[in-house]
């Protein structure tokens, strides 16, 4: 059985899709079989940002309402054979997704799948929590300000109620993915620090991306961050996510500093 | 100007504690508000001035059809104060607020005239109608502890004692006890001590940055409080009607 994963954050643009596609890519070119799920229907991205766009014939919507087989809506990446992609629906909207089908579709790509990872649409409506509904392990993209961490709070709210890890009263697994992180302004004191956020979300840190032009360069060319150049700042950092993913603990270091601050991470317990 | 923003007179808010009847509907709605015109016809103004909460929970209706179903009982003088239940979908500016957190109580049942005579021939006519009265439970533990964080968007209610918890009270979420409050972390969100009209209660913070603090209703928004408190471990208490605040430990 493959691990389903949400990548969520309450908030709009803080790098949901660019995360999702840019640690299923890590993931797939250590030979795991990841699929990336675009739940954001009617407002769909991943395809774009995975350079698919052009070859999309089904969708997930296609999929639930019986309207084509799974096989028929995946999309396999064309350079990396273990990466696919299932996109959304642009033309519909969320109201497609119900609750029996979406279960179906999950319950099948885990079976053929190592990872599952489903990128989420901004919010806390259906659509998110959807997304969210069937995730053994939740990835919480934070921008560090303060309206993107107070969203991500609620985020963490509900995914401590609203799935079904939740709703059977288990724990779920919750990593926070600090985005968009520009050492510059951390160090002016523009944004948040990153122990302000970690005190405020209270879940392990599981990566700090750096902000960098990389990202912007490699979605207007249609390829996951960690595809295009692999060995820029971001793609390292999100390299190094994907293996905290697996369960390697890697000491983490703010970017732009050089000391690493993995005693503290240590130190601190997660609530 | 200054005198008039200085004035230590706050607006009071307080929570208070009802018992209201809910009305549980059942599906094919028709059938049901026959039966309930049946009550009805045998309780004479059984409903009138009574506060009426409808519970939807599971109940497979749309907006329309709630909507229609709320202006059904108006017109038979059953006033729906709150509907508990429903998917936030349904609901909107139109229909009454949104209830939640009821609790459970014995089953209430109409008093009716001729119910004792009834209930000898038949005895399951008088309880045809399900009809549940929510009082707050008078034997609930005197304290909680909360041991994860109160994330924004959640709201903590116990209006039956004290409440700990261990971990922080997150800018957006709230807190709401009939005794103290007890915080070991920050307090970002709102507290509110003492809200049964517990004027001893206090509030307890290892980190103060609240929204909003408040105790047997006298309250305080962050602009109010003391500038030299925030950040620091503070407990906060009522003297007279006008609340202090000062730093522990």
């Amino acid at each position: 059985m493959g691990k389903v994963v949400v990548v969520t954050s309450g908030k709009g643009g803080v790098g949901k899709t660019t995360s999702s596609a840019a640690l299923g890519a890590a993931l797939a070119q250590n030979g795991e079989k990841v699929v990336v799920v675009d739940f954001d229907v009617g407002l769909r991205n991943l395809d774009l940002v995975m350079g698919a766009e052009r070859r999309v014939v089904y969708d997930l919507v296609n999929v639930i309402q019986g309207e084509a087989k799974l096989s028929q809506a995946l999309i396999r990446d064309k350079r990396l054979e273990t990466l696919y992609l299932l996109p959304a629906s642009q033309t519909r909207d969320k109201d497609n997704l119900t609750p029996e089908g979406v279960e179906k579709v999950i319950a099948a790509l885990q079976s053929a799948f190592d990872w599952v990872i489903c990128d989420s649409p901004a919010g806390i409506e259906r659509g998110a929590t959807l997304a969210m509904r069937h995730a053994d392990i939740a990835i919480v993209v934070t921008n560090p300000e303060v309206s993107s961490v107070r969203d991500s709070d609620r985020i963490i709210g509900l995914l401590d109620s609203k799935t079904l890890k939740a709703e059977n009263g288990e724990r779920m697994e919750k990593h926070l993915l600090l985005t968009r992180y520009d050492p510059i302004r951390a160090e002016r004191g523009d944004m948040l620090k990153v122990d302000d956020v970690l005190e405020i979300l209270s879940i392990p840190l599981m990566g700090i991306i750096p902000e960098s032009a990389d990202v912007l360069r490699a979605s207007n060319v249609g390829s996951p961050v960690t595809l295009a150049d692999n060995r820029s700042a971001p793609a390292l950092a999100y390299f190094d996510a994907a293996r905290r993913l697996k369960g390697e603990a890697l000491p983490i270091t703010i970017p732009g500093e050089k000391r690493s601050f993995l005693g503290k991470i240590f130190g601190r317990k997660a609530a | 100007m200054n005198d008039v923003l200085t004035e230590s007179r706050p607006i009071r808010l307080k929570g208070r504690s009802f018992l209201a009847l809910a009305l549980t509907p059942e599906l094919p709605l028709e059938d049901w508000l026959t039966r309930l015109d049946d009550l009805a016809s045998r309780s004479a103004g059984f409903f009138l001035r009574r506060p009426v909460v409808l519970d939807v929970e599971g109940l497979d209706i749309d907006r329309s059809q709630l909507r229609e179903l709320v202006d059904q009982l108006g017109k038979r003088n059953v006033r729906i104060m709150g509907i508990e239940g429903a998917r936030q979908s349904l609901l909107g500016a139109d229909l009454p607020p949104a209830m939640n957190d009821g609790r459970p109580a014995a089953d209430y049942e109409a008093k009716m005239a001729e119910q004792a005579e009834r209930a000898a021939e038949a005895p399951e006519t008088a309880t045809q109608a399900v009809i549940t009265a929510e009082p707050l439970a008078a034997k609930a533990t005197p304290s909680i502890v909360v041991t994860q964080p109160v994330r924004s968007g959640q709201s903590l209610f116990f209006p039956e004692g004290d409440v700990t918890i261990v971990g922080s009270v997150a800018s957006g979420a709230e807190v709401v006890a009939g005794g103290s409050i007890h915080i070991y972390g920050a307090l970002r969100g709102r507290a509110m001590a003492g809200t049964t009209g517990n004027a001893s209660a206090r509030i307890f913070c290892r980190k103060l940055e609240a929204e909003l603090i408040a105790i047997d209703g006298f309250y305080k928004t962050a602009d109010e409080m003391e500038p030299n408190l925030r950040g620091k471990a503070v407990q906060i208490w009522l003297d007279g009607e006008a609340l202090k605040a000062g730093t522990l430990g």
